[in-house]
């Protein structure tokens, strides 16, 4: 069929000449979005860098604007360092708790589920997932109140002692679980378990069930196909989901500010320098701390593989 | 068989409770009697607390401030996205994997250090804030959903759909609009819908571009810290909740129901 082309707009022209001229298109695609991101983004990071050399006038709390590397000097005190280790920890160990916990329901979720019941899991995972971050964490002060509903529970179970063990253990107790550092690695573990749960679950997807036939018609028990097949496919997907568990975990300041005993993580020493001392020069040079990590990070989740099970 | 994967099971069964139970918490206490505590089992129920929550106009302005800038920063980051993705699809050329790099980049990083960077950029510009420089913040991160989206759909739309169109004497214009609009469509209906519950909910980034302005998560954040109005936070923490919900399930819906048709 013959298209009537009788008459050719400026629509035709334009885009014809366009045609002709794939750089000119590419340019025209990419240049609002680029000099959004350049431009916005990237300037705000210079300006996060700049921000960091400049300092506090300690009597007017004014911004000075002399480059000086005086702020960068306040950084490095053996409490900030401090600040970084436990978060750093907090961070880990949250990770760590969210694979524990994240494989099983991947695992079954793959294996043993039907096509029904797979689906019916995975919206399961997405509304904690999407539903509202801030919402989720208010719940738990709700359920970790001492009037509230585990308090409740664990009294009705007769397991007072066992709570009363766990708070008055140092380190990770306190007056109650929404105040103590147990509470708070509760509540982490909740919020980002879901960031876990989906790439173990695509990670694991992608082992074909003839690897794991083949595995046992060589003569291999379950357990040994887990360990020797199984498991090493699904490291990639373990490091891709410990990448969000742990930069959301390395930034937040949300949770430590509702849930557990106001010891400050880097999140929260970042909001607080920024906000109630307004010292936004420290505070530009503290995301020294989480970039650092993270890039670190990076780079050894790189290595095992993280980013192709993203 | 099933008796042997008994563990497995009550495990699954039990992280899904570990997950939604919290939620549900949230729906009850909504409708507690009790003002002040956090009781449980609640002393009674009612649905006062709800005409009060809707007649509270610190409510009203914030959640009328979220969803403008929800909107706003959704079509920002759907127009960016799209563009940056059709520009990065089948194509070649230098700098091609730092674009696709750089437009992430804003999810990678912790949330607070684009907060915090952003801030310096208001500080620095001396720039008022505003209604836009919520927007922006939201956008930053916005455009990178609806690129991550956009672009997985268009790695499986096979460019000689274009070749065909423009044979056919289409014009650009003609071709977007009849060829490739209708293919990446669910994509685009997806990731507006994630970028905009995304926007909705967002807090970590909005403290350092709000100034005094509240949108909801901040107002939901500051009566967190300083206690007041319980019952009205409840009320909001459920509505939320529902907001949020339900495009999230229409979205993936929607990308079900598409994958299934397309193959």
């Amino acid at each position: 069929m013959v298209t009537e082309q009788t008459t050719r707009g400026p629509i035709d022209r334009i885009s014809g000449a366009l045609h002709h001229r794939p750089r000119l298109r590419l340019a025209l695609l990419l240049g609002l979005p680029l000099l959004w991101l350049v431009g916005v983004y990237g300037g705000s990071l210079l300006a996060l860098l700049s921000q960091s050399f400049f300092s506090i006038d300690d009597f007017s709390g004014t911004i000075d604007r002399t480059l000086t590397l005086d702020t960068w000097g306040d950084l490095f005190t053996d409490s900030n360092i401090s600040i970084a280790i436990r978060t750093t920890v907090m961070a880990t160990a949250v990770t760590i708790a969210a694979a524990i916990v994240a494989f099983p329901i991947a695992y079954y979720a793959v294996r043993f589920a039907g096509r029904r019941l797979r689906a019916v899991f995975f919206v399961l995972i997405l509304i904690p997932l999407w539903s509202s971050y801030l919402v989720r964490v208010y719940s738990w002060k709700l359920i970790l109140a001492r009037e509230g509903i585990l308090f409740w529970f664990v009294d009705k179970l007769g397991l007072n002692f066992l709570l009363d063990a766990a708070l008055s253990a140092p380190g990770i107790g306190g007056p109650s679980l929404s105040a103590s550092a147990l509470g708070q690695f509760i509540v982490f573990v909740y919020i980002w378990l879901p960031y876990m749960i989906l790439p173990v679950h695509a990670a694991l997807e992608r082992v074909p069930t003839s690897y794991l036939e083949a595995s046992a018609d060589l003569g291999a028990r379950p357990l040994q196909t887990f360990r020797t097949v199984i498991w090493p496919l699904a490291i990639p997907g373990i490091a891709a989901g410990s990448i969000f568990t742990f930069s959301l975990t390395l930034g937040d300041y949300i949770i430590p500010t509702i849930i557990g005993d106001s010891t400050p993580f880097v999140g929260l020493a970042i909001y607080s320098y920024q906000g109630v001392a307004g010292n936004l020069p420290l505070a530009a040079a503290f995301t020294f701390f989480p970039i650092v990590i993270m890039g670190v990070y990076l780079y050894v989740a790189r290595r095992v593989g993280a980013f192709e099970a993203l | 068989m099933k008796r042997r994967h008994l563990g497995l099971r009550l495990s699954t069964w039990a992280v899904l409770l570990f997950l939604h139970i919290p939620i549900a918490i949230v729906g009850l206490y909504a409708f507690t009697t009790e003002s002040s505590a956090f009781t449980f089992p609640p002393p009674g129920l009612t649905l006062e607390w709800f005409g009060i929550a809707w007649d509270n106009g610190d409510v009203r302005g914030a959640l009328s401030l979220s969803l403008r800038v929800a909107a706003t920063a959704t079509v920002i980051a759907l127009i960016l996205g799209t563009m940056a993705a059709a520009a990065v699809w089948r194509r070649r050329f230098f700098g091609r994997e730092a674009v696709s790099l750089f437009v992430v980049l804003p999810i990678a990083l912790p949330g607070i250090v684009t907060g915090i960077a952003l801030r310096s950029a208001i500080s620095l510009g001396r720039i008022p804030f505003s209604f836009w420089t919520i927007v922006i913040g939201h956008a930053t991160f916005a455009v990178a959903i609806a690129y991550n989206n956009v672009a997985a759909r268009m790695r499986r739309t096979s460019h000689s759909l274009l070749e065909a169109s423009a044979d056919l004497g289409a014009n650009g214009w003609q071709t977007f609009r009849h060829v490739l609009l209708p293919q990446i469509r669910p994509a685009l209906i997806a990731g507006g819908m994630l970028a905009f519950a995304l926007s909705f909910d967002e807090i970590i980034v909005t403290t350092f571009t709000a100034g005094n302005q509240q949108t909801l998560p901040i107002w939901i954040f500051s009566s967190l810290v300083r206690p007041r109005q319980r019952p009205i936070t409840n009320v909001v923490a459920l509505f939320v909740v529902a907001l949020t919900i339900i495009p999230i399930v229409l979205a993936t819906r929607l990308t079900r129901n598409t994958e299934g048709t397309s193959g």
